[in-house]
């Protein structure tokens, strides 16, 4: 698929997966999408591990945007694009924008075929700051 | 310096950091999100796990390889910015480093560090232990002093107000607790500066 791929990272494998949810119900299946959650001991969290493999999962030439709720989720997706590791990485966005109504306008701006950098746009204009 | 072994090393690592994983819950349960010292335990055990296998490859791709291990098993928001501290350490230090090169590659390292967490000294966090152990490493200090300096600084991040991190979120009500990052990284510098000067 060419269209910008979605991340979803959130502390909860709830709010990632029903975030998820909302955007297939709202966006539909024309973009990559995947979500992880959790430390993967059953508790709040995230892991680089599962982030790295939420983006090879939503994988697509013309980039990731990755959409993240508290401060810890930011830290580890950035440490996940780190370790993914050029070229890939250039094109792989962590966006600064509310998780859930950040994914939902950013997959509705790579569901049109918009390139990377206006999918995060599109995800930023959510952000005051 | 004098050459080390780095297996000792680990394993004096990880059971320092097992043996304070209650009081480091404890103190992230105060202002942060409690699980700290489970996170560091996890992870410093995982890295004795292999700890043979790092001890055989080279100083600097065995740190990389800790970290990297750091990155994957601790989690929060730890996990990123102790596996960073390694990894940067691994990248800059050399095979055999002399005092000099060590003190070089640790001021790298905690610039990483300070870029991941998008932080700086003064807000809270294990920066404000590791920058006075830093700046203890150029001024000549031996290991013994060099670990009361992080207990210190440790200490020093009571009265702090955190503007990083989830304590952050506690504003005002962060004042009054220490910081676990920085507790963590005191334990650790004293682990090695004792290690490495051969007491136990």
């Amino acid at each position: 698929m060419s269209n910008v791929g979605i991340v979803i990272v959130s502390h909860s494998p709830l709010v990632a997966e029903g975030t998820a949810d909302m955007v297939r119900q709202m966006v539909g299946d024309e973009v990559p999408l995947a979500w992880c959650g959790g430390n993967g001991h059953g508790g709040l969290g995230t892991s680089v591990e599962a982030i790295m493999g939420a983006i090879d999962k939503a994988w697509s030439e013309a980039g990731v945007a990755i959409l993240v709720d508290l401060g810890g989720a930011e830290t580890n997706s950035e440490m996940a694009v780190e370790m993914i590791g050029e070229p890939r990485a250039q094109k792989i966005i962590v966006c600064n924008a509310p998780i859930v109504e950040g994914a939902v306008m950013a997959a509705t701006e790579a569901s049109g075929g918009a390139s990377l950098k206006e999918v995060v746009a599109t995800a930023h204009e959510l952000s005051p700051s | 310096m004098a050459a080390f072994d780095l297996a000792r090393l680990i394993t004096a690592a990880a059971d320092t950091i097992a043996a304070h994983s209650e009081e480091l819950t404890a103190l992230d349960q105060a202002i942060g999100d409690g699980d700290h010292g489970l996170n560091m335990k996890r992870g410093f055990e995982a890295v004795r796990a292999d700890a043979e296998a790092f001890s055989a490859k080279p100083l600097p791709e065995a740190l990389k390889a800790i970290g990297t291990k750091l990155v994957m098993t601790v989690g929060g928001a730890s996990g990123p910015l102790f596996g960073t501290l390694f990894l940067a350490l691994g990248k800059e230090i050399s095979a055999e480093p002399d005092r000099a090169n060590l003190t070089a590659a640790f001021g790298k390292a905690i610039e990483a560090v300070a870029a991941r967490g998008k932080s700086q000294v003064g807000q809270k966090t294990m920066l404000d232990v590791l920058q006075p152990v830093h700046d203890a490493l150029v001024n000549g200090k031996t290991g013994s002093e060099i670990a009361d300096i992080a207990d210190s600084a440790a200490e020093a991040t009571v009265p702090m107000k955190a503007t990083r991190g989830r304590a952050s979120f506690l504003g005002d009500r962060s004042i009054g607790h220490m910081d676990a990052g920085g507790r963590s990284v005191a334990l650790l510098v004293r682990t090695i500066g004792e290690t490495l000067e051969g007491r136990p």
